[in-house]
């Protein structure tokens, strides 16, 4: 179990490796990259900067994967987010669950995503062609996905 | 600490669109003691200057974290040591 916030790059597979190197009780891995579009409401998008909360944001990734831990069959799970300068294309977010079954590595995978999206202190600004950037508005979709897991 | 003399010293860090606003990314403020919760501190927060009043105009818009947790606009904010304001969150 691994939270980390950084400025360079990450490497899936090496990360995969880092998990699964050994266990012999993993039988699935489940992987989400999110990535930044080159486009925001039909303007090409230029670069895009994340803040986040220093000394906050690792608590609640941490406090988020505990608690995916403790709803799923868990081997082992990690979430890296970049901060900083990112481009079209970069990578912005890995999320890897290991399971000895499918449905819980893929559940905590989605599981995990919707939390972050809600709770962990992120903010995106977008730098199009129009100039200045723009703070991304939250999405009340984000809210209505981290809800769904409360029924079950 | 301060009791007595009717407030005490927070330190505020803010974020986003909050922290430019304000023109500032952390301070330290005497609160005083009437405000007890976090509403009470957002409306207090809107009367310290023209960018506070800018950045917290939309109390509906603003999340707080008190010592790095999520809290609501109920909660208490005796003991904090260090409160965070920044919009809905927007990572992933």
């Amino acid at each position: 179990m691994a939270v980390f916030v950084q400025r360079a790059d990450f490497d899936v597979s090496a990360e995969i490796a880092k998990l699964t190197g050994g266990a012999t009780n993993i039988g699935a891995v489940a992987t989400f990259i999110g990535k930044v579009r080159g486009e925001t409401d039909g303007v090409a998008l230029q670069s895009m900067s994340l803040e986040h909360y220093p000394g906050m944001t690792e608590g609640e990734l941490a406090r988020i994967e505990a608690t995916a831990t403790q709803r799923f069959n868990l081997s082992a799970s990690c979430i890296i987010h970049r901060v900083g300068t990112l481009l079209p294309g970069d990578n912005i977010v890995l999320v890897i669950t290991c399971a000895p079954h499918r449905r819980d590595a893929l559940a905590a995978c989605d599981f995990l995503m919707d939390y972050l999206k809600t709770d962990a202190p992120f903010w995106k600004k977008e730098v199009t062609a129009r100039g200045d950037g723009a703070w991304v508005d939250a999405r009340t979709t984000d809210a209505s996905a981290r809800e769904r897991w409360s029924k079950f | 600490m301060t009791e007595t003399s009717g407030q005490r010293d927070i330190t505020f860090r803010y974020f986003a669109w909050v922290r430019e606003k304000i023109g500032r990314s952390e301070e330290r403020v005497s609160v005083p003691n009437s405000v007890k919760t976090v509403a009470d501190l957002v409306a207090w927060m809107q009367t310290r200057g023209d960018g506070y009043a800018d950045a917290f105009a939309k109390p509906a818009v603003i999340r707080t974290a008190i010592d790095h947790r999520h809290v609501q606009t109920t909660a208490l904010i005796d003991g904090a040591r260090e409160i965070g304001f920044f919009p809905p969150v927007t990572g992933g």
